[in-house]
């Protein structure tokens, strides 16, 4: 393929937007996480529960700094690197993303201050107030902008008139057919992936010997997540590809590598294999007979548009979206099995002691993080060639800009994410390694300006200085 | 419909990107000071100053782009790629300043350096290239077929980085005068004397924008200079006067704690205003107007209903955060 700037542009696209989906990914789950620790804690006033909740409203403050950071680059990328797309379909997104800073960014705003430092001042019911309200924020944001990117997906309620976008129908725009799927699957994926995440922290203190209530609370909390929402995204991710098959056919083909049905045959299902775009076949295919008739039409020989049914220039790049697809599923049946491996464990009393849960526990960590990349370059570069399926193309969609300057701004952010949110990620490990501690919330976070920690602003929820001496307010009292 | 919809918008986005300048002003004009003040202690307390509300205000920048990308889609596409390497080099300045805001308290003394340079410099850099993409702004944008058609290095122009620098001053002035307000002692004494200096070197670049601007721009010329609009405009230029006059004499009055900040915001809306004087009614200059790059009317319609249900409660939210942390920081002092 040759270098240009259409495809540096997408890069860089791609790159700033998998940095910061991995941050909100935490957030929306940690947040509603957060809710229901206080919750607990309101209901049965197990200290546990509100030390729980102290320790992990750090690492949720940490992850919401850099979805903020990262989130001001990706507001402004629609119209520096995709201005085609902006003037055309403005009409659309605009609005959503308006309502999105209206009616989520600013909620969280305003309530995060108090959700982080004012549990002493406002009292116990307007602090969970609070919390709640900073959970709702983060799953109003993600609904506002899934709507905006599943209309880029399965466009609908608009009219094109004079070279551009026109809604005509809001509801329809906003509830277009992917978007209930979509929503459904992000928010499951984000709690999901929070779950692993929990999980992986309480089996690396169990791990090394660090037993305690709040550590064992923790992974059993996690483990419970895990067993019922694995499932329950695997069943979503069905449907949602069940209705891709119905909205972007060539999508679907392009992910199963099937290029084209034999007559009365039942399609077979491709474990493996590399779909060649050349010479429109998928070699080394290891296939199980009948099995993609079963899975996308629910029948033994029903059948599905093949890649070779779509002109050329049509297909998205099948073997991107194959493998990207088998990541994200692969990553889904073990988590799984990880939920009922825990269950087993639990049932035979060894959740807590046994070594190998533990380690598949703490390398599944990260797992939720590496499927929602997976699942999102499937359903982006599935999109391909098309930005507005079936509307605009992604070859229209991008700026003017030469060669050399999509090059350098490229450069620039790929070395100041590194670093920004390197330093970041590094933090966010090191107060996840610290581990709670039973009597964590003795020590209120109770911050103000002159002091090691200061309200309202979403890093300082953690007042760790990591590797000095233990905070002392400057200046003193 | 008798509705002036690009009109309404028009005047929230000037809104929002008056609330955004006012408000990251301040604290990006702390970061600059920076530059100047040594020692721990101080900084600390310049930073806490604001830390309670920085992260805010900076959502008044997302609500300003995307208020732009609702009314006037066409505007946001030309203008932000006209201007594509200083507003991501702009961006780039916010995202080591904000991170730095929060790293420098929590890595030991012998990194805190780093931080605080990474603060000094993501300050700066982001405001310089907000002032040359204003000035190239004003210079006007060549346009054909509806889409920017100027070469990548356009923006760059000696009038673009005069304006660069000036606005590195008028947010220093605005910092300044703000930790006049909020801070005591030895530091507000230094404040006051910097704001003395930041003063004149404001009312110079007035001065020199105010002459620089219709000399290279005939039509703004036409629009400040022509009758009967030279009646009209001519209260901008004495308020202008009026209040630097006030303002040096505030500075000078050791009682006087919080109206040097209050003239400054003073000035710089009046600078405001006569931008929006010498552009009004074009979002793409020199000659594509609002109604010209305004977004279709169901888009427009749809957006402004949460606007105006949403924008008064979020005005409040903001009002009730500055109430909270009113008053002077101290060093090493906490509010409980
Ligand atoms: C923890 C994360 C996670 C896990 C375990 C799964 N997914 Fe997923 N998947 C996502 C996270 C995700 C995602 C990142 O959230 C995507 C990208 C866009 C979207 O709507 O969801 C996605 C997209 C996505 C698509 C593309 C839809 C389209 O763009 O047209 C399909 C067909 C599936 N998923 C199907 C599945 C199946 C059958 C799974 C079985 C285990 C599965 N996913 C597990
Ligand atoms: C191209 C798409 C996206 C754009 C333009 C975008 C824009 C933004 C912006 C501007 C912020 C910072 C908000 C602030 O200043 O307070 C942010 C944060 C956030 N975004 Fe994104 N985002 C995108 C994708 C997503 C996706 C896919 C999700 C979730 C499904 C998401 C959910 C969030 C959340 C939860 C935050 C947390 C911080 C906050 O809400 O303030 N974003 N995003
Ligand atoms: C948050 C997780 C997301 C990830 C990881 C992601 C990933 C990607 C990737 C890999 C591409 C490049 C595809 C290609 O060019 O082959 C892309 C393109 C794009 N995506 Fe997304 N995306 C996400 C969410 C969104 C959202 C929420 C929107 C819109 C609201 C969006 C809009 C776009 C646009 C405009 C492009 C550029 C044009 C294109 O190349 O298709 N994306 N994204």
């Amino acid at each position: 393929m040759d270098v240009d700037a259409l495809l540096l542009a997408r890069i860089q696209f791609a790159f700033t937007i998998s940095f910061h989906i991995i941050f909100p990914a935490l957030t929306i789950g940690l947040a509603s996480y957060l809710a229901v620790l206080e919750g607990l804690w309101l209901k049965t006033k197990r200290q546990v529960y509100l030390d729980l909740y102290h320790f992990w409203v750090k690492a949720f403050a940490v992850a919401f700094g850099m979805g903020v950071v990262s989130g001001l680059v990706m507001a402004y990328q629609f119209g520096t690197n995709w201005s085609g797309f902006s003037k055309f379909a403005g009409g659309v997104t605009g609005p959503l993303l308006a309502y999105e800073v209206l009616t989520a960014f600013f909620l969280e705003a305003g309530f995060l201050g108090v959700m982080l430092f004012g549990l002493q001042r406002v009292g116990p019911g307007l602090h969970f107030l609070s919390t709640v309200m900073v959970a709702v924020g983060t799953l109003i944001s993600a609904t506002w902008i899934l709507a905006s990117n599943s209309w880029m997906q399965t466009p609908q309620g608009h009219e094109i008139i004079d070279g551009r976008v026109v809604p005509v129908d809001w509801l329809a725009v906003i509830f277009n057919p992917s978007f209930p799927y979509r929503l459904a699957h992000m928010v499951v994926a984000a709690f999901l992936s929070t779950a692993l995440v929990v999980g992986a922290s309480a089996a690396w203190h169990l791990l090394r010997g660090r037993d305690n209530a709040p550590v064992r609370t923790m992974l059993a909390m996690a483990m419970g997540m895990v067993l019922v929402t694995a499932p329950i995204q695997a069943f979503i991710g069905d449907l949602h590809g069940l209705n891709t098959l119905e909205h972007q056919p060539a999508k679907l083909a392009a992910i199963e590598g099937h290029w084209e049905n034999k007559p009365g045959e039942a399609v077979p299902l491709i474990l493996f294999g590399w779909p060649d775009m050349e010479s429109e076949t998928t070699r080394f295919a290891l296939e199980v007979p009948k099995l993609g008739s079963l899975l996308l039409t629910h029948s033994w020989d029903g059948q599905f548009p093949g890649l070779k049914e779509f002109p050329r220039e049509d297909r998205p790049p099948s073997a991107v979206v194959f493998w990207s697809f088998r990541v994200m599923v692969g990553l889904g049946l073990l988590m799984i099995l990880l939920g009922v491996s825990a269950l087993i464990a639990h049932l035979r009393k060894r959740l807590f002691t046994s070594k190998p849960l533990l380690r598949y526990a703490l390398a599944m960590g990260p797992a939720g993080l590496v499927a929602i990349l997976a699942g999102w370059i499937t359903t982006e570069v599935g999109r391909q060639p098309w930005v507005v399926y079936g509307v605009m193309r992604t070859a229209d969609a991008v700026s003017a800009h030469s060669l050399d300057q999509v090059a350098l701004t490229l450069a620039i952010f790929v070395v100041v994410y590194f670093l920004v949110f390197g330093a970041g990620t590094v933090y966010l490990l090191r107060i996840i390694g610290k581990g709670p501690l039973t009597g964590e919330s003795a020590h209120p976070v109770d911050g103000g300006p002159g002091e090691m920690r200061q309200p309202m602003r979403p890093l300082s929820g953690a007042p760790e200085r990591l590797d000095v001496e233990p905070a002392t307010p400057s200046g003193g009292h | 419909m008798g509705i002036d919809l690009p009109l309404i918008w028009a005047i929230i986005i000037l809104f929002g990107v008056m609330m955004y300048v006012v408000m990251d002003g301040f604290d990006l004009g702390i970061g600059i000071l920076f530059t100047a003040v040594d020692g721990k202690e101080d900084r600390d307390v310049m930073m806490n100053t604001v830390a309670p509300v920085w992260d805010g205000n900076e959502t008044w920048l997302v609500l300003g782009g995307a208020g732009l990308l609702v009314a006037f889609p066409v505007a946001y596409a030309v203008v932000l790629s006209a201007f594509y390497l200083p507003l991501i080099l702009m961006l780039v300045g916010l995202i080591f300043r904000g991170v730095a805001f929060e790293f420098r308290f929590k890595v030991p003394a012998g990194k805190r350096r780093v931080w605080d340079k990474s603060f000094a410099g993501g300050s700066l850099l982001a405001t310089f290239f907000q002032g040359v993409t204003l000035g190239a702004f004003l210079d006007g944008i060549p346009m054909k077929d509806g889409a920017y058609a100027g070469g990548p290095l356009d923006w760059l122009t000696p009038f673009s980085v005069f304006v660069g620098i000036s606005l590195v001053f008028t947010y220093a002035l605005l910092g300044s005068t703000w930790l006049v307000m909020k801070t005591e002692g030895p530091l507000q004494g230094r404040m006051r004397r910097a704001s003395r200096r930041l003063s004149w070197v404001l009312l110079g670049v007035i001065a020199i924008i105010s002459l620089w601007t219709p000399l290279a721009h005939p039509a703004i010329s036409e629009r400040w200079f022509s009758l009967p609009n030279i009646f009209w405009f001519a209260p901008v230029p004495l308020l202008v006067a009026g209040a630097m006059w006030w303002l040096r004499r505030a500075l000078a009055d050791e009682t006087s704690h919080a109206m040097p900040f209050v003239l400054t915001l003073a000035l710089v809306f009046l600078g405001y205003s006569g931008l929006g004087i010498s552009l009004w009614p074009n979002v793409i200059p020199p000659s594509t107007s609002i109604w010209d790059a305004a977004g279709p009317p169901q888009s427009l319609g749809f957006a402004l209903v949460g606007a105006l249900l949403i924008i008064p409660l979020i005005l409040m939210y903001t009002a009730w955060g500055y109430w909270v942390f009113r008053g002077k920081v101290r060093h090493g002092e906490g509010y409980h």
